[in-house]
């Protein structure tokens, strides 16, 4: 038979060449997942644009066919959000790395969406600008799976996420329109801040083909600072008392011991010894504004009990005190063969209640939870351990995981910073979302997507009907009989595709 | 179903209680239509019970804040209920320790930072209209000097409660800084003019009132020279919060026409040129023009007063931080500007929109080094005088242009008539230079707002790119166009 599918490959080869069109078993595996590797699915077909009109060529093609498409960008995603649908296509943009105009002068570049998030800070250090968020892939993430989870890092505790930090975007709509949406270099443009609601809709609005990012003039001085403390506690009062005196500072992480010692096997970053918690404290700027803040900092750890504070004020000092905290996620699996990294968030003061309580948590299931966590805005990231190999012990984890997630909402927080929703955060989102408030953002999945053909199946827990707004499924069928009624009595009748 | 002047009223005094709710006079027209009656709704469950009862009976709705901005945008294509916001207002949550506040929508900026001072907080947010209440700044995305440092109230929205068309109440985001759970509809409603729902409560990222703040100014006399201290101060270390222009009047001299000069080419003009060296400096305010205007909001003696005078203006530098850094950085500012002076206190002009009610009210938006080649478009075209403001350092002016010709000589009614279609032609046409200008550079100029004869004239939003998409928006959240009608962009 000839699925929509094959068709779907058959066009494509044609339009794109034949290397462009993967379908081997073996090359198509490799797709399965993206950095949420508990979830796989083998994507029916791998698709290779090289430019923004062959993303369209393959929206439109899915289009014609009536398939499911996902988008993919590096694949570094931790909530699924690029997982495959089995009968649809996998695009991925990895081909799409040019930076297409650089203008220091207004700071802003356009480039692809496959560059690499650290590859536009290479491109544009010649002018002394940078690219400010900074997720801790981003050696590899690609700006397009930024744009598309609304990525954040250490550093946007001082200067926010990428929807921050993207000031317009060309899209390729799930029906296979090329758009540009909003300020394109400039601030603002009239009309819907479609750009603002794009970035974070985790591939379920369309494809960006395009973006253009803001860039910012690198600060004349930075320090890094470490503090070490006998316990959590005192390490999450400094943050609270930093945060309380006025200081914005532009990253302070937080790791307990358990993180502490992993990343101690895994990159041998000696960090005090016998600390039960570690604090590092980054401040930029202007050199007098960071001597000060600087100064302020450092005594407001020591009044809560650090027992060292350590300042690096040059590149390869700074890069040692933050060896231990970037390694931290890979470093955990030194200690444990399996984990789950949790991304919830709570207001700062709260965090230390939250922290108590996941204790308390991992206790009662028997399980180990390393707490690496954005301490600046209350961003926590739980490194939920298990062994996968112990029967039980991966269901222990996912208790601990989502009771985690249902604190964070409890405690008027978020059940990500982010990671995104994805397919992991799916059932918890009528947990911190109304059913109503749900409806109201599918709006806009139906304004973009009618016939839910983009990413499907992720963010949110149940579909809505597209088509006419606010009718229910009972009433939808109605209306569907009416119009073969109406299409049988010789009536032309415009069918939109209502169902998804 | 009755929709009997009787039976709305009726109606609505059930959703909001009869003593908050009336007919409508004059002083509640929005951009020239006048609605039929106007409610005031006291609670969130109130205004959903409001719109939806008005869904029902097919009633268009606009919102109003304090008011100030109800002119702003196309005139609505009917309305039938002034929905007036006060009673929403009131900080109804602030967690100094989280830098987080709760807000409702009808509540003043003002009201909202005078309770956060009580903290030593403030929201980091400056819109031109003094008086704006939160609703009407974040329906209008308004944004004021302080955008260049902390971004546009949009960017420090974290969590917004609104009303749909169809009056569910719905919100999204939270009370975390943090957070990517679901999509963002408070950056869809911000700048969306009331045509999507109408939002309740805003929930926003506060900041702590930075310990000193000094003013950095410098004269500037042409947008060239204004563009190259721009430039250099973004281009700095100085980290500041705020840059911004004031051009009183950019274009001298216009009583005689001025001579035509082609626009600059990008990047290719010499550092100002002849022409715009200074000859005099008339009104070192540039409050004096403002205050002398007559009933047209046009000032009759600008143009003949200024003679041959070239453009005189201001480049101003905010600079927020600790006592010692902020003096040191004041200090290395006033070394890079050459001759600026520093003060603890903004100039008068500082955050204040050049227009006032009457004028043609334009915003402006480039890619920071373009906004010279915007200004001298506008100074080119204009046959009228100009005066431009605005946050240079993120290429965002608003200028003000006179809203009717000057009559100072006095004529017959069909001379005047014909006196007011060429200043109509006049705007238009500085309209089209100014947008011609944006095409290759990108950027956009908005009226934000006309008198009826322009505002029938030109178009007010100018093209709008990805409005297919935008309509389809709004086909999905208002399907019967019950909010603020034709308000928006393409007639959205």
């Amino acid at each position: 038979m000839t699925t929509a599918l094959e068709q779907l490959t058959a066009r494509l080869r044609a339009e794109l060449g034949a290397a462009s069109v993967i379908t081997d078993a073996a090359t198509l595996r490799t797709y399965e997942c993206d950095g949420l590797t508990a979830y796989r699915a083998v994507p029916g077909v791998v698709l290779l644009p090289s430019d923004a009109s062959e993303i369209q060529a393959c929206v439109r093609a899915c289009r014609d066919a009536g398939v499911p498409f996902v988008a993919r960008g590096s694949g570094t995603g931790l909530s699924g959000g690029a997982l495959p649908v089995v009968t649809g296509a996998l695009i991925v943009t990895a081909k799409l790395n040019r930076v297409i105009d650089i203008d220091p002068e207004s700071q802003r570049a356009i480039v692809e969406p496959g560059v690499f998030n650290a590859a536009i800070t290479q491109a544009v250090a010649f002018h002394h600008l940078y690219y400010a968020p900074d997720p801790s892939s981003q050696q590899i993430c690609s700006i397009g799976g930024n744009v598309a989870e609304n990525s954040g890092g250490a550093h946007c505790l001082k200067y926010g996420f990428t929807v921050h930090h993207v000031t317009g975007l060309e899209i390729c709509t799930p029906d296979g329109e090329l758009v540009t949406i909003g300020a394109g270099k400039a601030a603002e443009a009239p009309g819907y801040d479609l750009t603002g609601v794009f970035i974070g809709s985790e591939g379920t609005l369309g494809i960006a083909t395009k973006v253009y990012v803001r860039l910012l003039r690198r600060p004349d001085s930075v320090v890094t600072m470490l503090a070490a403390y006998d316990d959590m506690e005192a390490a999450g009062a400094t943050v609270a008392a930093i945060i309380a005196a006025g200081l914005t500072p532009a990253a302070a992480e937080i790791m307990d011991a358990l993180a502490i010692s992993a990343a101690e096997k895994a990159v041998d970053c000696r960090y005090p010894a016998g600390a039960g918690a570690v604090l590092v404290v980054e401040v930029d700027g202007p050199a007098a504004e960071v001597a000060a803040e600087q100064a302020a900092i450092d005594a407001i750890c020591r009044a809560n009990k650090a027992f060292e504070v350590r300042t690096a004020v040059d590149a390869a000092e700074r890069a040692a005190l933050w060896r231990g905290r970037k390694s931290a996620f890979a470093a955990v699996g030194r200690i444990s063969p399996d984990y789950i990294v949790q991304d919830g968030v709570v207001p700062r003061t709260a965090l230390a209640t939250v922290l108590t309580e996941i204790e308390a948590l991992a206790a009662q299931h028997g399980v180990r939870v390393a707490n690496v966590f954005h301490a600046g805005d209350g961003n926590l990231h739980p490194l939920v351990l298990y062994d996968g190999a112990q029967a039980g012990a991966l269901d222990a984890a996912e208790k601990v995981s989502g009771a985690i997630l249902n604190l964070c909402i409890e405690h008027g927080g978020s059940i990500t910073g982010e990671h995104g929703v994805g397919v992991e955060k799916v059932a918890f989102m009528s947990n911190m979302f109304t059913p109503d408030d749900l409806d109201t953002m599918q709006l806009v999945r139906c304004a973009f997507d009618p016939s839910g053909r983009a990413n499907p199946g992720k963010v949110f827990p149940t579909p809505r009907l597209c088509g006419e707004p606010r009718v229910g499924p009972a009433a939808a069928a109605a209306l569907a009989n009416a119009i073969a009624a109406a299409k049988a009595a010789g009536a032309t009748v415009d069918d939109e595709p209502v169902v998804w | 179903m009755t929709t009997t002047a009787d039976g709305v009223v009726a109606m609505l005094a059930r959703a909001c209680g009869a003593e908050a709710v009336r007919l409508a006079g004059h002083g509640d027209v929005v951009g020239g239509e006048r609605p039929r009656w106007v409610a005031a709704p006291g609670d969130a469950a109130a205004l959903a019970e409001l719109v939806r009862v008005c869904a029902e009976r097919d009633l268009a709705i606009v919102a109003r804040g304090e008011g100030g901005k109800l002119d702003w945008g196309n005139p609505p294509r009917r309305v039938d209920v002034l929905v007036d916001m006060g009673r929403l207002a009131g900080v109804s949550r602030h967690d100094a320790d989280d830098l987080v506040a709760t807000v409702g929508a009808g509540t003043p900026l003002r009201a909202v930072q005078a309770a956060l001072a009580k903290r030593n907080q403030r929201l980091a947010m400056d819109p031109g209209s003094a008086d704006a209440t939160i609703g009407g700044m974040l329906a209008t995305g308004e944004a004021g000097p302080l955008r260049l440092g902390y971004g546009t109230p949009r960017d420090q929205l974290i969590g917004v409660e609104f009303v749909r068309a169809d009056g569910v109440i719905s919100h999204s985001g939270g009370r975390v800084v943090k957070n990517v759970a679901g999509y963002d509809l408070g950056k869809l409603l911000t700048g969306s003019y009331g045509t999507l729902a109408l939002i309740t409560s805003a929930t926003f990222r506060v900041h702590p009132i930075p310990m000193a703040r000094a003013f950095v100014t410098r004269p500037v006399h042409s947008p060239m020279e204004a563009h190259e201290l721009v430039i250099a101060l973004l281009g700095s270390g100085l980290a500041p919060a705020a840059i911004e222009l004031d051009l009183p009047i950019i274009n001298p001299g216009v009583a005689p026409p001025v001579v035509s000069r082609p626009t600059p080419g990008r990047r290719s003009m010499p550092g100002g040129s002849l022409a715009d060296k200074p000859t005099a400096h008339l009104d070192p305010t540039g409050r004096g023009a403002q205050s002398s205007r007559g009933e047209h909001g046009v000032d009759p003696g600008r143009t003949l007063r200024l003679g041959r005078a070239t453009t005189t203006g201001t480049v101003a530098v905010l600079l927020e931080g600790s006592t010692a850094g902020v003096k040191s950085r004041a200090a290395d500012a006033s070394l890079l500007m050459r001759g600026a002076t520093t003060s603890t206190r903004p100039p008068e002009w500082w955050g204040r929109y050049p227009f006032e009610p009457g004028d043609v009210a334009l915003k402006i938006a480039t890619p920071t080094a373009d906004l010279y080649a915007a200004l001298y478009a506008l100074r080119d075209a204009a046959g009228v005088p100009v005066s431009v403001r605005g946050s240079a350092g993120v290429g965002v002016c608003y200028a003000s242009l006179p809203g009717a010709p000057s009559f100072s000589g006095g004529g017959t009614n069909s001379g005047r008539s014909r006196t007011a279609k060429r200043h109509v032609g006049q705007i238009a046409a500085v309209l089209a230079a100014v947008r011609t200008t944006m095409i290759a550079r990108g950027g956009s100029c908005v009226v934000l707002d006309a008198p009826p004869a322009i505002r029938d004239a030109v178009d007010m939003w100018g093209d709008v790119r990805g409005l297919d998409l935008m309509r389809s928006v709004k086909r999905q959240f208002d399907p019967n166009n019950h909010l603020a009608p034709g308000r928006f962009v393409g007639g959205i």
